[in-house]
């Protein structure tokens, strides 16, 4: 069992958790995930690492409600204990003395942006970061994130909190305005991480993306995962989840996370239906 | 010396209409009376010859002579002596290539029912709740860490267990137990039975750690470092192949490892009362005819699926499953689509799978494997409506412990290279077994191999 040792609900929807996992700690890089299984009766699901502490011997996650397996995680306190915490699985995010990279970060997406825009820093490269969400409800960490830039561009979709307009739009300007762009790195929903791609392939700036394709052991053993990039099959949970954004097939992505959107859609109602009878 | 008797007791199976229809085990034991009248056919031969077909050696005739005595106990003793998993090899080993095809009587076209009897025994023995407590040795002292707890290192950990080795494993997954636990299926191996078997492994002192992967969490070299003396690789072969025709990766095509995976370990069968969800569809084509194929085909057949095509490049002759287990599925209604293979998956605007596209075969000359080489018969194409499809096409080792374990050797295949006797690598310190050297093979290859690698372990830490 792991234990939560804190939780923070950041945003009616999003919430932080830190949980008791010595040894994944331990070895957590930058752009990592772990799988969790809340109970016996859950399904794995893959939670990228946002952080972690060595000293306390924890994990942090963020993570947002969308399902009924985010949900019954939302629903347990400080001090409950999860079933199962598997990682740190993927390869970590390349780290490299690059020079200039944007990081940009849609949505749930800015946590993970987080400690990748933190070990670029930590590797010398000037970080300019842009972080996005629908609205102004919708946005966190954007204090975490100013630590960890040289430069913050803060959007919102609709225009409730600072630039109005979607994270490409910035994207675009920083790319025209001259300066040399070593590289750019894009976290969040599938769509977001297809047109920052689509934004940054005219001029030839290397983009990597993390791919939230649907998973079950995250160890290479289902084929679950599997996403075509430069008209290659690969399994997100082994030889990713980073890739490059210019190679990747969105469409497939897009197909393949609605597999199971009636299954999804059904066990969710019943979580509700269920939690408003105890509630 | 007496006639011989040649009337096999035959083993009670679930009707098959009724069992098509649920996930409980197909074939039913025998009973007391029906394993007598088996055990009494054996003519206990002086040198016999069906342990040479058994690769851990289980001493067969022994333990029939106990059982036919009506000495449950001794019998159970024999078993396990060489045997720590008898009640699932008794279900699954392929006994018609192994011990009962050896089996004198086998000439006569009967051979003992050794699988069964030993079945029988192991059974009987899990009921009786002592579990007779094993006394253990003095502690060695000695560490030794296991990576991978499917049939090979759960044999290799009881084995040097007894021997007085300290001993843990290393698991992956959120439960131990391998391809028993997520792949072979509740009918045809309880997963009671298995979680029976390890309980018994750890009543030996072994330690289980879950959600452990190596080469993630720590690496093989990490655990040299941190004490271990001696490491056992049994990662198995978990990686699935695919056919590599366009449309593949159509919502609804499956690797038979995704499939199976979601059925029996996160027991998808039972959703929405379990979280994890799987597609069934009314038509589902399964590609390969292994033991795997077999089991795709009938869970999805348990599932709900009104037909079941099983859709192989040769003939009935080449096909490599258990025969038992073929004959189960065509009585429960698999269809078999015979020299055929599967051209391309085609999709709908959603990209969901609606059809495969498939090619005739026909068989050529006999190739490497000796089988007759199966080649497209020109213009043949033909399409089968389907839903899913589930490609069982064989696996092979994950390479994440190679990768990431320094001086480790493997085959362009990714197999470990290991000694077939010893099962040492040529690491200092490092053994494996089971498919993670062999490839995907058997339960009780898996075993075989633990058992040898765990003696050669045992002879060096006692050298140390
Ligand atoms: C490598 C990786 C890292 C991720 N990191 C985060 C993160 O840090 N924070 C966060 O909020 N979300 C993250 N996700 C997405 C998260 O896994 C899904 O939101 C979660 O599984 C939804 O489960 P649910 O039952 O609540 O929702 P559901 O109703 O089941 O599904 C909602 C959405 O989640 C996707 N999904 C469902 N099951 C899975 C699964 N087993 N694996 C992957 N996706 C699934 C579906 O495609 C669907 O779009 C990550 C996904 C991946 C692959
Ligand atoms: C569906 C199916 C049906 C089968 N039917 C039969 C049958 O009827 N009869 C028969 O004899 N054989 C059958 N087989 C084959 C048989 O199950 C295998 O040959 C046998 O299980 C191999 O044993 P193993 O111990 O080598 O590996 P496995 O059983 O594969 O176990 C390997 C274990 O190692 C773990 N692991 C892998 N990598 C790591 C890592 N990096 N860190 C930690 N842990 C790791 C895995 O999670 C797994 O639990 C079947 C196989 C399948 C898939
Ligand atoms: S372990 Fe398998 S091969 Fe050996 S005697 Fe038992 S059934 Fe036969
Ligand atoms: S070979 Fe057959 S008859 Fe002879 S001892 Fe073995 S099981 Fe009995
Ligand atoms: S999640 Fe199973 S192979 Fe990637």
């Amino acid at each position: 069992m792991y234990k939560i040792l804190f939780k923070q609900t950041l945003l009616p929807k999003i919430h932080l958790m830190r949980i008791e996992a010595p040894k994944v700690a331990a070895k957590a890089q930058a752009g990592q995930f772990v799988v969790i299984r809340i109970d016996e009766r859950g399904e794995r699901i893959p939670l990228t690492i946002a952080d972690w502490d060595n000293k306390e011997g924890s994990i942090t996650i963020i993570f947002m409600e969308v399902g009924a397996s985010t949900a019954r995680l939302a629903a347990l306190n400080e001090g409950d204990s999860i079933m199962n915490f598997v990682g740190p699985l993927g390869l970590p995010t390349e780290i490299e003395k690059f020079g200039t990279v944007i990081c940009v970060g849609g949505g749930v997406g800015i946590a993970p942006v987080f400690p990748i825009a933190r070990a670029l820093r930590e590797a010398g490269n000037r970080v300019i970061a842009i972080i996005g969400a629908r609205s102004k409800d919708l946005l966190f960490w954007e204090d975490m994130m100013r630590t960890v830039s040289d430069e913050l561009i803060v959007t919102t979709d609709d225009g409730t909190y600072a630039r109005k307009g979607v994270v490409t739009i910035p994207l675009k300007e920083l790319l025209e305005r001259g300066e040399k762009i070593d590289r750019v790195i894009a976290i969040g929903p599938a769509v977001m991480m297809k047109f920052c791609s689509r934004t940054t392939q005219p001029f030839g700036v290397k983009t990597m993306v993390s791919l939230n394709s649907i998973m079950v052991d995250g160890t290479g053993m289902c084929g679950a995962c599997r996403v075509a990039v430069g008209g290659v099959t690969k399994f997100a949970c082994v030889d990713g989840p980073d890739f490059d954004g210019h190679e990747v097939d969105w469409d497939l992505l897009a197909a393949r996370q609605r597999m199971y959107i009636e299954e999804e859609k059904m066990s969710f109602e019943r979580w509700l239906a269920k939690h408003a009878v105890t509630a | 010396m007496p006639k011989l008797n040649l009337n096999r007791e035959e083993m009670p199976r679930q009707d098959p209409k009724a069992r098509g229809k649920n996930f409980s085990e197909v074939a039913l034991g025998y009973s007391f009376e029906q394993a007598l009248g088996e055990a009494s056919r054996c003519i206990q031969c002086p040198k016999p010859l069906c342990m040479t077909g058994c690769p851990v050696s289980v001493t067969i005739p022994e333990f029939i002579r106990a059982l036919r005595e009506g000495d449950m106990p001794a019998a159970a003793k024999a078993l396990k002596m060489k045997n720590a998993l008898p009640a699932i090899c008794g279900r699954v080993c392929p006994q018609e290539t192994q011990c009962e095809q050896v089996c004198v009587l086998a000439k006569r076209g009967a051979p003992v029912a050794i699988g069964r009897l030993e079945r029988f025994v192991a059974d009987w023995e899990r009921r009786q709740q002592e579990a007779a407590s094993a006394v253990l040795p003095e502690p060695t002292g000695k560490k030794v860490a296991l990576v991978g707890s499917g049939p090979a290192g759960l044999t290799c950990a009881a084995d040097l267990a007894k021997a007085g080795h300290s001993v843990t494993i290393y698991e992956a997954l959120h439960v131990a137990g391998g391809v028993l636990m997520y792949g072979i299926p509740e009918f045809r191996l309880p997963k009671e039975i298995v979680q029976a078997d390890i309980n018994y492994v750890m009543s030996l002192g072994v330690k289980i750690e879950l959600d452990s992967v190596v080469g993630k969490l720590f690496t093989v070299d990490d655990l040299l470092k941190d004490g271990y003396d001696a490491v056992f690789l049994g990662t198995g072969a978990g990686l699935p192949m695919f056919l590599n025709i366009p449309g593949e990766n159509l919502n609804g095509v499956y690797a038979a490892n995704e499939f199976l995976t979601r059925v029996n370990l996160m027991k998808a069968y039972r959703f929405p009362e379990y979280d994890t969800p799987v597609k069934v569809g009314k038509k589902v084509a399964v590609v390969g005819a292994g033991n795997v194929a077999m089991d795709a085909a009938r869970s999805a057949l348990r599932l709900g699926a009104e037909v079941v095509y099983v859709i192989y490049r040769r003939s009935r002759a080449e096909m490599p499953a258990r025969h038992e287990e073929v004959e189960n599925a065509e009585e429960e209604g698999i269809e078999f689509r015979l020299l055929t293979n599967p051209k391309r998956f085609l999709g709908n605007e959603h990209g969901s799978l609606v059809g495969v596209e498939c090619y005739e075969m026909e068989l050529g000359e006999p190739d490497e494997s000796g089988r007759r080489r199966p080649s497209v018969k020109p213009n043949s194409e033909f399409t089968i409506d389907v839903d899913v499809a589930i490609i069982a096409l064989g696996t092979t080792p994950n390479p994440l412990v190679a990768q990431t374990t320094i001086g480790l050797d493997t085959t362009r295949h990714g197999t470990v290279v290991a000694d077939e006797t010893t099962g040492r690598t040529v690491k200092p310190g490092v053994w494996a077994g089971g498919d993670t050297v062999t490839g995907a093979a058997t339960v009780i290859s898996a075993m075989g191999a633990g058992r040898r690698a765990a003696a050669d372990i045992d002879r060096f830490l006692r050298e140390k």
